[in-house]
């Protein structure tokens, strides 16, 4: 058990160096691209948006709970990157053929991606903050929220990790993931409440994990605990049911490519 | 001989869908000696390393690593053994130093051994006065003295080096072949692959020939060279129709091996050149055969290459073989 902790906080210790000596990358993990979808997005929509059927005050009130859980979906779907790096170089195989419990490295994958989410989803809210928009349930809201991004982000780091193990080159994974986020995000109720959406596209929308997470954060930060309660409930279950899929076909995809 | 038995290979193969990588392969490796895989590109010299070093697992057959199976042992074994990649498997974002740190954690090293440890292995590969910049300001040398610092780490009692010299540059390579001398030296147990040819001649205490997935043959750089058959000692004749007397004196001569008629004259087989060129020359006096030309050639671990596979290491695998 010490050895293992040895292992996995060494491990996480190198995921935090290599993002601390790219000063660039730093950065923009911080002021990330996402704060522009809410800034301009949220601002630019604002008269475009019906408020009566966003069910909120204003369209970035509204737009607040889509981005994010946009940045969980970011986070999570690139979080195999490096890994797929350390697979094409070798390190993988160095770190492989060391005498360390076999899911150390992955762990530490995932407690860094996790950790980076966080602080990102953290920005995000403090950002909305600016713009007036108050969580209506306070800071064990925010908390919620924060578990709630968690959850999902597991599966997806799980999903981006197997997709790592499994491709043949590095130009597979980048086409893959560019053609997975928008759908998952078109197809959700990030931008668009699912009753103002067109049948088809609402009918999708429900199957889609990410609106579940988006339908529980928006009444947290909207309307307050007795609306948002029951959401938060399901989510959980939803979010359990995904994590375990993603999970188990993440450990298939790693047991295959690491014999 | 009673050596100790360091590494035994047992029947090992491994095929990937319908193409087999590896097939049908058994060898051991001794105690204290430098044991070469010589093939070329694709030939499962790499599958073969991979599995030793309990990365893959064999589709049938076993490799024990002093006495331990990498597969049943899989987490023994990691103790036991260093590993330096193909692929420059570096971190280009951490230092040198912080490379053997974070190996230094992974095999569960207290700091202070850790610290102790690193310090020797940096002054032993000369990158002390580097170790504190990222990798990726350091050349391709001291990248692999790196690599080679890294595999050094555990104090393993075998080291597995894959292809340790290519691409590098003249000097560096011999600084790298001096590195396993030394550690030869200090007692260690060293499997590397190779595809060079000369770095198998002068490195390897002992070598395999793969190809196909086959060992094509297993032995000492000097066995393998005397097992061809000794020495050539080419003759070139003045007057030609004096070639089938003078055969016929050098034949069945004690450190002659065999003799061939060529267009122009004799191709000689010796064992010794020593005592074979005086006699040879002695025949050739008294039979009244002028010599226009005389070549000594000493095979080189090229004609082993092309005796047992049909063609030189440079040359490609033929379509039927490689990998589709």
């Amino acid at each position: 058990m010490e050895h293992y902790w040895q292992e996995i906080s060494a491990l996480t210790m190198r995921w935090v160096r290599r993002l601390s000596r790219e000063k660039f990358s730093m950065l923009f993990t911080l002021v990330q691209p996402m704060l522009f979808w809410l800034i301009f997005f949220g601002n630019l929509f604002q008269r475009a948006a019906d408020t009566q059927v966003m069910q909120a005050p204003n369209y970035i009130s509204f737009l607040a709970a889509g981005v994010v859980i946009m940045t969980v979906l970011n986070n999570g779907l690139a979080g195999g990157v490096d890994l797929l790096f350390d697979k094409e170089n070798g390190f993988l195989e160095r770190l492989m053929s060391t005498p360390i419990h076999r899911t150390s490295v992955i762990l530490s994958r995932f407690i860094f991606v996790m950790a980076i989410t966080s602080m990102q989803v953290l920005v995000i809210l403090g950002v909305s903050y600016l713009f007036g928009v108050h969580p209506a349930t306070g800071i064990l809201g925010v908390a919620t929220i924060l578990l709630i991004g968690m959850m999902f982000g597991v599966g997806l780091t799980a999903i981006s990790m197997a997709m790592a193990f499994s491709v043949k080159s590095h130009g597979d994974f980048f086409s893959v993931l560019g053609f997975l986020s928008l759908p998952m995000i078109f197809l959700s109720s990030a931008l668009v409440p699912l009753n103002a959406m067109p049948g088809w596209m609402s009918f999708l929308a429900q199957f889609n994990p990410m609106t579940w997470a988006i339908d529980a954060v928006r009444p947290l930060i909207l309307s307050g605990w007795t609306e948002a309660l029951p959401h938060v409930g399901m989510v959980i279950l939803v979010m359990l049911v995904f994590d375990a899929l993603c999970l188990y076909g993440g450990a298939k995809a790693f047991r295959r490519a690491m014999g | 001989m009673d050596r100790t038995i360091a590494i035994d290979v047992n029947r090992l193969c491994k095929t990937y869908d319908s193409h087999k990588a590896v097939d049908d392969l058994s060898f051991q490796v001794y105690a204290g000696e430098i044991f070469g895989l010589l093939g070329p590109n694709g030939a499962g010299k790499s599958t073969t390393l991979r599995t030793m070093i309990t990365l893959l697992h064999p589709t049938s057959g076993t490799a024990t690593i002093m006495g331990h199976d990498t597969v049943r042992e899989a987490d023994k074994v990691r103790t036991l053994i260093g590993y330096v990649p193909q692929e420059r498997a570096i971190d280009r974002f951490l230092t040198g130093r912080e490379h053997l740190q974070l190996l230094g954690a992974l095999y569960h090293l207290t700091k202070d051994e850790a610290t102790k440890r690193i310090g020797e292995l940096l002054k032993l590969v000369e990158l002390e006065t580097h170790a504190d910049r990222p990798a990726k300001t350091y050349s391709g040398g001291m990248k692999r003295k790196l690599d080679i610092a890294c595999g050094l780490l555990p104090d393993p009692k075998i080291l597995f080096l894959d292809e340790p010299t290519l691409g590098l540059d003249v000097q560096s390579r011999l600084r790298i072949w001096d590195y396993v001398r030394m550690l030869k030296a200090r007692g260690m147990t060293v499997v590397m692959t190779t595809n060079y040819l000369d770095e198998a001649d002068q490195l390897c205490d002992r070598l395999a020939i793969i190809d196909g997935g086959k060992i094509k043959t297993l032995g000492s750089p000097v066995e393998l060279k005397i097992a061809l058959g000794g020495d050539i000692v080419s003759l070139t004749l003045k007057e030609l129709d004096r070639i089938p007397s003078l055969e016929a004196e050098l034949k069945g001569r004690p450190a002659i091996t065999s003799v061939r008629t060529t267009t122009k004259g004799l191709d000689i087989r010796v064992e010794s050149p020593e005592k074979a060129l005086p006699a040879i020359l002695e025949a050739a006096n008294r039979l009244g055969c002028s010599i226009e030309f005389i070549q000594y050639n000493r095979p080189r671990l090229d004609d082993v290459f092309i005796a047992h596979t049909g063609r030189a290491i440079t040359e490609s695998i033929p379509e039927a073989e490689s990998v589709s």
